[in-house]
């Protein structure tokens, strides 16, 4: 497509949505010019056309197919024939399943305890030092960066070159130096699950960190400075307010992190596409979508084994919602 | 007790630094890379770049039918060297078994008794007796000493050659519609939230707060086969750019709306109040007061939306062709990580080039960035 056509492809699709609020308001308007007798009536006319658009994605692209989803997962591969159980079944059964629970659980014990422990360290060491805030941007700047992009920046420091060649991979340059043999790292089965979670490691500790820099600023002072009069260490001070003070940010921290290592995808397809024995959950689950055409039954299977992981945490928002909506009123 | 202190801030300093090395290292060897000679590249590591490095190439001098004839002498003269890349030749040699038998201005002399001099900018004289009778000429083994030498000629490679350049236009006309709509439909969503009474309402809250951690994997088959079906069914292709955009609508809804309520139901209750004993409509009070408010709030969204729309992968699989004219940045990437997987210098651009947007957002309106991820999003 050329280039023009792409942005008016875009300036259609977005002036769409502006029409559709702009006119049928104006409609509206118009209508209750020459019969204003109603007002609830008005209302709730505007109500639906408020709600309308986002009411019909959040159908369309969620709550359906979330039962679809499930549904599906007691079907075979088209869709078409109910077969109860067999798929759960094939998936306890299949080895690659086994090894892609055990490696998501690895991940959901590493990735959000040591990024959320730099994060918590780092906030920390930036708070007290006037170059402070250019570290923080330098550590938070992976953030920006895509998976995939994420991913090419550590194939390279991965890379693997045989005994004797110069080593262009940063890890093994180091290896090397220290007198040892260089590695194909992303080869080694179970530690190489390591290498990878390095990489979402490096990514999400700058979340934790702005995290934190923030609540950090909203300790007391008065609490910090009596405590140092009294002769706390900078340590116990860490260990007995800052800590405890923070304790809801690390829970709200570690959610975040433990959500996205659910559904981690992007690096295991882009660095190894589960081999070595690095499958997880979301990558077994795109290959099954598209493997022969498409199972959507183990599709579904495996896309629900995700959301099972999640329903915890949707729990407990949902009830913590409650209660803040009770404290409001 | 002054001393103490100073030792611990020495300490956090050098531990700070530590990480701040740790952290900025790989991104750093990744921009170096791109832009180095890809021969170099090829052979020696990234941080060898800053200063000269020694390289080890074969060359071949030019054939019998570029001799000349001085005084019954026959010569063949040229330059190894292709292109002048600033490279100083420290030895060479004949044979592979022995690359650096001879020293730069040293003669070689070879079995058919003819005599090679090669010099330090490359240039050769290869004089004999007799008359030179092969085709090819002979190959030669120099090391050189090779100045850190820059390019911009991966970017060329990658942009022109190598379809990066389509791909980021595309992943621009996915990544704008995907932003916007949803921010247009969530504000009216959000405000209908915050200032409209209506049955339901409170139960729709819930669905949007549950629905923020819903992982989008649960979406893909069904809606892949809502898309393929209709595009059966009105014979249109079912992988298009509207069907990303609205992909892209569905799977940020939730959060769009979460973090727009938590912001309106901050705006002043009074304003508002104010507004409808005037007579202006819940639209009016939406477009004049809301919006100009809310300001702040739609630029932390957009960048986060964004921000998530421009890096991912997965929507981007599944929801459009791998066709250059539908393919996006990281699914190329992706591609050319399977294809070039040993051609550093065009996976090295390739990922800067597709970081340079959210670098460039990021460094120039970090702060919005950070507000909106403080404001407690949570992404399905």
């Amino acid at each position: 497509m050329s280039f023009f056509s792409l942005i008016s492809t875009v300036i259609v699709g977005v002036l769409f949505f502006i029409i559709y609020f702009g006119l049928s308001n104006f409609i509206l308007d118009l209508v209750c010019k020459f019969k204003s007798n109603s007002v609830a009536l008005e209302n709730s006319v505007r109500a639906i056309i408020f709600i309308a658009p986002a009411f019909l994605v959040l159908f369309m692209f969620i709550l359906y197919p979330v039962f679809e989803t499930v549904r599906l997962s007691f079907y075979d591969k088209f869709g078409r024939e109910f077969v109860g159980w067999n798929n759960y079944l094939w998936a306890l059964n299949d080895p690659n399943f086994r090894r892609s629970i055990l490696n998501n659980l690895g991940w959901l014990l590493i990735v959000p305890t040591l990024s959320t422990f730099f994060g918590l360290v780092i906030a920390n060491l930036t708070d007290k030092i006037w170059w402070g805030t250019i570290a923080k941007s330098i550590i938070f700047m992976p953030m920006a960066i895509s998976f995939v992009g994420a991913g090419v920046i550590w194939k390279f420091i991965y890379d693997y070159r045989g005994t004797g060649d110069q080593q262009i991979g940063l890890l093994n340059a180091i290896v090397v130096s220290m007198g040892m043999e260089p590695q194909a790292w992303l080869t080694i089965s179970i530690w190489n699950n390591l290498f990878l979670m390095a990489i979402m490691i490096w990514i999400q500790t700058g979340l934790a960190l702005v995290i934190f820099s923030a609540a950090l600023r909203g300790i007391p002072n008065e609490t910090l400075e009596a405590a140092r009069i009294d002769g706390a260490s900078e340590f116990r001070i860490f260990w007995s307010i800052i800590i405890p003070f923070l304790e809801r940010t690390i829970l709200v921290i570690w959610t975040i992190i433990t959500i996205l290592v659910l559904k981690v995808f992007d690096i295991i397809y882009a660095m190894t596409n589960g081999e070595w024995q690095t499958e997880v959950l979301a990558n077994l689950m795109y290959d099954w979508m598209f493997r022969g055409g498409g199972d959507s039954g183990r599709g579904s299977v495996l896309a629900f084994c995700i959301m099972i992981g999640v329903i915890p945490i949707l729990v407990w928002n949902l009830y913590r919602h409650r209660q803040e909506q009770k404290n409001e009123i | 007790m002054k001393f103490k202190l100073n030792l611990s801030s020495i300490f956090s300093q050098l531990l700070l630094l530590f990480f701040v090395i740790l952290w900025i290292t790989p991104t750093f060897g990744l921009l170096i890379s791109s832009f180095r000679d890809k021969d170099q590249l090829a052979i020696s590591g990234w941080w060898t770049s800053l200063i000269n490095t020694e390289v080890s190439e074969i060359h071949r001098t030019k054939g019998k039918n570029e001799q000349s004839k001085e005084n019954e002498v026959y010569f063949i003269r040229g330059n190894l060297f292709k292109e002048d890349k600033g490279k100083k030749i420290l030895s060479f040699g004949v044979t592979s078994k022995n690359i650096n038998a001879y020293m730069v201005g040293e003669k070689a002399v070879l079995k058919d008794k003819s005599e090679i001099v090669v010099f330090e900018n490359g240039d050769y004289e290869w004089r004999s007796e007799n008359e030179f009778k092969k085709k090819k000429g002979r190959r030669i083994f120099i090391t050189a000493k090779s100045p850190p030498s820059f390019t911009l000629d991966n970017y060329k490679e990658v942009l022109f050659e190598a379809g990066l350049g389509q791909a980021f236009l595309n992943t621009i006309a996915v990544a704008l519609p995907a932003t916007l709509i949803p921010l247009i439909i969530c504000s009216f969503f959000a405000y209908s939230l915050t200032w409209m009474n209506f049955f339901g309402r409170d139960i729709l809250l819930a669905t949007i707060i549950a629905s923020l951690v819903v992982p989008l994997q649960m979406s893909l088959i069904p809606i892949l086969t809502i898309y393929n079906d209709l595009g059966a069914l009105f014979n249109i292709e079912a992988k298009s750019f509207p069907g990303i955009w609205m992909a892209h609508t569905g799977f940020g809804l939730a959060s769009t709306t979460f973090l727009l309520w938590n912001f309106m139901k901050s705006l002043p209750n009074e304003m508002l109040e104010a507004a409808k004993v005037d007579g202006a409509t819940h639209y009016d009070t939406f477009v004049r007061i809301v919006i100009p408010l809310s300001i702040p709030a739609f630029a932390s969204i957009f960048i986060l939306q964004f921000l998530w729309v421009w890096n991912d992968l997965l929507v981007g699989l599944v929801f459009l062709d791998k066709h250059p004219s539908e393919i996006i940045l990281t699914a190329k990437l992706k591609e050319l990580l399977g294809s070039y997987g040993e051609n550093w210098e065009i996976l090295t651009t390739g990922a800067f080039i597709s970081m340079t947007v959210p670098l460039f957002i990021f460094f120039s309106l970090q702060r919005f960035f950070i507000r909106g991820l403080v404001a407690g999003s949570v992404k399905g």
